[in-house]
């Protein structure tokens, strides 16, 4: 394992993004204070999904795990797709990577850049409504996890598309929709019973609903179940992405 | 360096074959390239000279055959391979959001460098970049940006160097100061591996010249071997007076034949150019000068690779 190049690639991705931060930190998380605006003025009061819990209060969690999980897909595939499109993912494939190496590099940067808008977006937030916080280590278990989960999606949409147009693709009719469907705005419990057995086949509903469970210390699913699922996506995707980056997958010819 | 560190190629290729469905891109190809060499590899476009380039760095996985960078397989010891080699890619790539410095960083660490400052300097300093260091990437010209790419492949002090193509499209000062750099690396030991389309520059560089078309090996020979392939030179004959008649034993190597002028093809180890200059006196051709014309690696290319005619040739003249 060679520390140094995994670092400096982890270092050269954060930068990336730090470097225009505007777009990359500031824009998810006014966009996420301007659905908590409107969603918490419409339905404030008209909604109660846990009982002593505000609607606003409910949204701010599954907001800021949405933001937190997009922006995490968002920094790997956009990373790739742009150094592919410019032919600069040569510097990242001459060098003397493993494929492990530059998962890490890739997915820490993922992480950092979910937990910085994460960060952004609840120190805005709670200017707006007040948030209990029942387990803090709950909470950035699962931040950290569902990042990396999103992160490793974004790798292999990176590493899938040639065309910008097919990152959208991936981000508008698989991300998009699995994550407005996973409880973000709501509680999966009163959703009919077909959809609410979907959103259970659905993996970014344990993700939130793990999320919520250390803001509020309850949730639809049992917190284990979701820390479980977390689990098994980590490590089946971190196999899928090291595999893929080992084949070279669209990245060195075949 | 003992003996067997010595011997060891640079670079070997053993029985090479790529294909991208259909096409034939390399073809059972195997040669050595030797430490200390500066080697030209040579082809028209679509040759496979990217594809090979390209195989040498893993950036591409071949169908057959193994390849070895300093003794290091490039797929089963691909760290040693890739340390041991610096790549100038042929098209002009770079990252946006980075300085000349940052750039030359990141490259470092990536070959688990830290602490690589005073060689950044210099690489800095020796292609001219020093003042563009903390300059965004993006702000550099085509030709600024073509010395990054060669001190990116010289941030680690690879022993092989591969010039993809390192002057398209490059003035002629930066192109001067490009080799000037390129050969002071090859007198310092390092082995450069260069292909280009500018058949000069290959021609007054190149210690070794491998020719490669439609993914096959045609040629492998020393510069000198290459341009005595016995394939001739011309023979340029002006008259005082127009010249009429030729003698018959000269009609089949007539290349040229205006007015006063007319250009032989001669084979230098068969023919004698002063029998020639005797037996076309004896025709009543009145010489008033010669001059041999010999054939240029453009020529020996041309007519390797089957393209067009021969279009440029260098002469050495000889008053009689």
């Amino acid at each position: 394992m060679n520390w140094t190049a995994t670092f400096t690639l982890l270092s050269k991705e954060v930068t990336r993004w730090r470097k225009v931060w505007m777009q990359t930190v500031l824009a998810p998380v006014i966009t996420a204070l301007l659905y908590l605006l409107v969603f918490g003025h419409v339905l404030e009061g008209r909604v109660e999904v846990f009982p002593g819990v505000s609607y606003t209060a409910f949204l701010i969690p599954g907001l800021l795990m949405m933001t937190v999980i997009q922006n995490a897909f968002a920094n790997t595939s956009s990373s790739l797709i742009q150094s592919k499109v410019m032919g600069s993912i040569v510097f990242v494939l001459l060098p003397p990577f493993s494929a492990f190496e530059m998962f890490l590099a890739y997915i820490g940067a993922a992480v950092l850049r979910g937990l910085a808008v994460g960060v952004g977006v609840f120190l805005l937030a709670i200017f707006y409504v007040q948030v209990p916080v029942e387990n803090f280590f709950v909470i950035m278990a699962f931040a950290i996890l569902g990042s990396y989960v999103m992160g490793a999606l974004g790798l292999i949409a990176g590493m899938w598309a040639e065309k910008f147009d097919q990152i959208a693709a991936f981000q508008s009719f698989l991300i998009v929709p699995l994550t407005f469907l996973s409880g973000v705005f709501y509680s999966i419990k009163s959703l009919p019973p077909i959809w609410y057995q979907l959103s259970k086949a659905n993996p970014f509903f344990y993700m939130i609903d793990g999320f919520r469970y250390g803001f509020f210390g309850q949730s639809d699913q049992p917190v284990l179940l979701s820390l479980a699922v977390m689990l098994v996506a980590t490590a089946v995707l971190t196999l899928i992405c090291v595999n893929m980056l080992k084949s070279g997958y669209k990245l060195r010819d075949a | 360096m003992n003996k067997n560190d010595q011997a060891q190629p640079a670079i070997s290729l053993r029985g090479v074959s790529k294909r991208y469905g259909d096409l034939q891109a390399l073809s059972d190809v195997s040669f050595d390239i030797k430490k200390g060499e500066f080697f030209g590899l040579l082809g028209p476009n679509g040759a496979g000279k990217s594809t090979l380039i390209s195989a040498l760095a893993g950036l591409l996985k071949v169908n057959d055959g193994s390849i070895s960078i300093l003794g290091a397989d490039v797929e089963k010891d691909y760290r040693q391979a890739r340390l041991n080699l610096g790549v100038v890619p042929q098209e002009i790539v770079m990252d946006p959001f980075f300085t000349v410095r940052e750039t030359l960083q990141f490259q470092s660490g990536y070959f688990g460098l830290r602490n690589n400052g005073a060689w950044i300097d210099e690489l800095l300093d020796q292609l001219g970049l020093s003042d563009k260091a903390d300059t965004n990437m993006r702000k550099l010209s085509g030709g600024m940006k073509r010395r990054v790419l060669i001190a990116q492949a010289l941030v680690h002090k690879p022993q092989v160097l591969v010039l993809d193509e390192p002057t398209a499209g490059v003035d002629v000062e930066l192109r001067q100061s490009m080799w000037r750099f390129v050969r002071r690396l090859h007198r310092e030991g390092h082995t450069i591996v260069l292909t280009t389309h500018y058949l000069e520059e290959a021609e007054e560089l190149c210690d070794r010249i491998a020719i490669i078309n439609k993914g096959q090996l045609l040629a492998l020979e020393t510069k000198e071997d290459l341009l005595a392939r016995g394939l001739g030179s011309k023979l340029l004959v002006k008259a005082k007076t127009p010249i009429k008649h030729i003698p018959d034993e000269y009609q089949d190597r007539i290349a040229r034949h205006q007015g006063k002028e007319i250009e032989l093809t001669i084979h230098r180890d068969s023919d004698s150019v002063m029998d020639i200059l005797d037996n076309l006196r004896a025709a009543s051709i009145d010489i008033d000068y010669v001059s041999v014309l010999s054939d240029s690696l453009e020529d020996v290319f041309v007519r390797m690779t089957g393209d067009q005619e021969v279009s440029q040739i260098e002469g050495s003249e000889v008053q009689v």
